[in-house]
């Protein structure tokens, strides 16, 4: 494959520091529900923090799999590889505890949780996770001055914050949702599974520049997507086709626009 | 999978299972054994028995004589079996009737309280010292607390302050002694002597409990409480309460429960009556963690509870909420008679059922005067291997023209081995009522419980949040100073129901 890092270069020099992977997953294989189907056979990946990772590729290929085995969700089984985070080995802890070191799901299709406002939602998970890490709680003076601020960002109601999570959002609702929990939370490591559908062009500008400020040094990403168009809003630093369950090509973001054009037929197995 | 990996993860189960039954253990934080000094009737039931009761109660001849009718009445009376509960036959001669801590003369003042009881009551997280609640923070509620302890009413508090406003609020030993025109023209005036099995046995026997009158025109200024705890070993608790909201009057009953940890059964069959005159109102909230038995299904209390309101007035109301978490076996049906023309009756209840327990527990609503509402809204949730039965009646009289309810009931399963069953009779003798039932039964779903998870809430945690969102709509109903901890209940109860 052609190196295009240099392509890069407007974006500073480089090159990769392997003491700042954040995210290291080797030779990943996986099974899925009682039929133990094989998704994932032999994955890896590096994804070094203060970088934005892109993942396309066909429907069924194990992009949703994948987002499901990182955070650690029932029914899904790593039979082999390792995936460690900030070197923590990821695959022993509990979905909680991956969630208070840092790691956040934005979901494809978010739930509904009745009768629970989303203010209430969100400052028990925030002080969850603040306790598991060893920090004072979060007070509700502080919080609610955070929240309010990035609801305005977001272009979020108000009233939406006291309605019961996503009951009876627009499935648009439901993702500027996942997006502000994110920035509420600030993971140190984000994987964004299909955020952009259900999107239109005006809620995708607002996500996107959520996301956006949300890159810093010490973050990274990882953007699963089917289409090249969130990627017309978040740059990504790496581009990687995901086919048959492993990665089966690399490239930078314009390597993106190169596979919407040509399809993945290319990559399948 | 290898048969290395199925030894790994049956280890990995075996583990959980003792993890969750090393919180089982602890979980009923209310499970402490008290050792107070304590005098009893002798074992068993007979009429000498009634009569012990009586005389140490020093009850007038009348009182005497309503008891060993109803004992007399509750020979001839064969136990239930109607409901969806399942439990070995109870031998009531295998039971203590009384129970009273010793030394109980006189009026009753704080300073001759056992400390040891009020060291109970401080360990329930209940102050019976006014003082402490009066020094307490500005705008903190003051709530008026009538304590009962096995068999007798150990203090009451707020007496005087009530006093002032013609409340009465006090034991109803005292009521009988006291205020005795009041008692013997409401005392089985909504649950007739003979109403049922339980209430027989409890017209024959029963110790204490609270009672109230709110004169005509007043709002009580206060919450009122009575908080019953079961300490004696092999006794049954037989309490009754008796409130009466006179025209134009409002009051807020709270009513909690907690017992200790035994392994046999023990017995509560209580009566709660509510006359409610015109234009008045009560709201009567309960609160009941009675010891649930163990993990095996080995002890925890039978609560079979007759409680029935009658709304007697026009335009009188009364509203029931209950938050159900403990017992073994619960039979439970708070009723309202809707006799008065445009009253209001009100059902809003929780019931929780973990491990073994099981609860057959809902309202009856009965429509007599004209353009009468009433409104059930019942969360049930089963988890464990219990079993959870809504059980509720709306009828309408043929002169109950414009009569409406509205019935919602939702059950919750969490896991694979617990039940839920709703079992609605609607019953109408006129073309003009108009009666409506919702019912859903959901289980808690794992990609609910996921999500939670991801966003770094346990999995206890996590079937709390949604519990408590399950029942927003009834937790709401309760007395703010009561919400928070129905709240924490929820989660407690349901400590150990997945994984």
């Amino acid at each position: 494959m052609l190196d295009l890092s240099f392509l890069l270069f407007g974006r500073g020099n480089y090159q990769i520091d392997w003491n700042k992977i954040m995210l290291k997953i080797n030779d990943l294989h996986a099974v899925v529900g009682e039929a133990r189907s094989q998704i994932l056979t032999g994955l890896s990946l590096k994804v070094p923090a203060g970088e934005v990772h892109a993942i396309m590729g066909p429907n069924g290929a194990g992009k949703s799999t994948l987002s499901y085995v990182l955070t650690g969700r029932d029914d899904y089984e790593v039979t082999e590889g390792t995936v460690e985070l900030g070197g923590q080995n990821l695959l022993d802890m509990e979905p909680e505890e991956r969630a208070a070191s840092g790691l956040f799901l934005s979901f494809q299709y978010p739930l509904e949780i009745p009768g629970v406002p989303t203010m209430t939602f969100l400052k028990t998970a925030l002080n969850a996770q603040r306790k598991a890490r060893g920090e004072e709680e979060m007070g509700a003076p502080e919080f609610l001055k955070k929240a309010r601020a990035l609801a305005k960002e977001l272009k979020i109601k108000p009233d939406m914050l006291k309605r019961p999570l996503n009951v009876g959002f627009s499935g648009g609702e439901k993702k500027r949702m996942e997006i502000f929990q994110m920035m509420m939370l600030e993971p140190s490591f984000i994987v964004m599974d299909e955020t952009d559908s259900g999107l239109d062009v005006d809620a995708l500008r607002i996500v996107a520049d959520g996301v956006n400020s949300l890159r810093s040094p010490d973050r990274g990403m990882l953007i699963i997507t089917h289409y090249q168009r969130l990627l017309d809003y978040i740059t990504p630093d790496k581009v990687h086709v995901l086919a048959g369950g492993k990665i089966a090509a690399s490239g930078d973001a314009d390597f993106a626009k190169l596979l919407e054009k040509e399809g993945y037929d290319k990559y399948a197995a | 999978m290898s048969s290395n990996d199925v030894n790994i993860k049956d280890s990995i189960d075996a583990q959980t299972v003792e993890g969750v039954r090393a919180l089982e253990a602890d979980k009923y934080k209310y499970g402490f054994d008290s050792d107070i000094e304590q005098e009893f009737a002798p074992k068993g039931l007979n009429e000498d028995i009634v009569r012990f009761i009586s005389a140490k109660k020093d009850e007038p001849e009348w009182l005497l004589d309503w008891r060993l009718e109803a004992y007399r009445r509750w020979l001839t009376l064969k136990e239930p079996d109607w409901a969806m509960v399942d439990y070995p036959e109870i031998d009531f001669q295998d039971m203590y009737y009384y129970a009273s801590p010793v030394k109980k003369e006189g009026p009753k003042s704080l300073d001759e309280v056992d400390p040891e009881i009020l060291e109970i009551y401080n360990k329930l997280g209940i102050s019976l010292k006014e003082q402490e609640v009066l020094a307490g923070v500005e705008g903190a509620p003051r709530v008026a607390v009538d304590a009962v302890f096995d068999s007798v009413s150990v203090v009451t508090t707020f007496k005087d302050e009530l006093a002032k406003h013609g409340v009465i609020f006090c034991s109803f030993s005292e009521a009988v002694k006291d205020h005795p025109d009041l008692v013997r023209k409401y005392m089985g005036s909504v649950v007739p002597v003979t109403d049922n099995y339980y209430a027989t046995l409890n017209n024959a026997v029963f110790s204490d409990g609270s009672f109230v009158y709110i004169p005509p025109g007043v709002r009580c200024p206060m919450e009122l409480s009575t908080y019953f705890r079961m300490n004696a070993q092999g006794t049954g608790q037989f309490e009754r309460t008796l409130i009466i909201a006179d025209k134009g009057s409002y009051v807020s009953y709270l009513e909690g429960c907690t017992a200790p940890m035994r392994d046999e059964n023990q017995l509560h069959a209580a009566i709660v009556e509510i006359i409610v005159h015109e234009d008045a109102e009560v709201k009567y909230s309960t609160v009941q963690n009675w010891w649930p038995g163990d993990s095996e299904g080995k002890g925890g209390v039978y609560n079979f509870v007759t409680k029935r309101a009658d709304c007697r007035g026009a335009n009188s109301k009364v509203s029931w909420t209950q938050v159900e978490t403990g017992s073994a076996v619960t039979w439970k049906y708070p009723s309202c008679i809707l006799r008065g023309d445009n009253s209001q009756g009100e059902f809003y209840s929780i019931a929780i059922t973990n491990g073994h327990q099981q609860a057959d527990t809902g309202t009856k609503m009965i429509h007599l005067g004209k353009n009468t509402k009433s409104r059930v809204i019942s969360k049930g949730i089963s988890a464990g291997k219990s079993n959870s039965t809504y059980r509720g009646l709306v009828s309408a009289h043929r002169k109950a023209t414009g009569a409406r309810n509205f019935t919602q009931c939702d059950s919750l399963l969490i896991g694979n081995d617990c039940g839920a069953h709703t079992v609605p009779y609607v019953e109408s003798d006129t073309p003009s009522a108009q009666f409506e039932h919702e019912a859903t039964t959901s289980k808690l779903s794992d990609d609910q419980l996921f999500y939670c998870r991801q966003r770094g809430l346990s999995e206890e945690d996590a079937v709390a949040l949604l519990v408590n969102g399950f029942c927003r709509d009834v937790l709401q109903k309760l007395p703010m100073e009561f919400a928070v901890e129905a709240q924490k209940l929820v989660a407690i109860s349901l400590e150990g129901s997945v994984g």
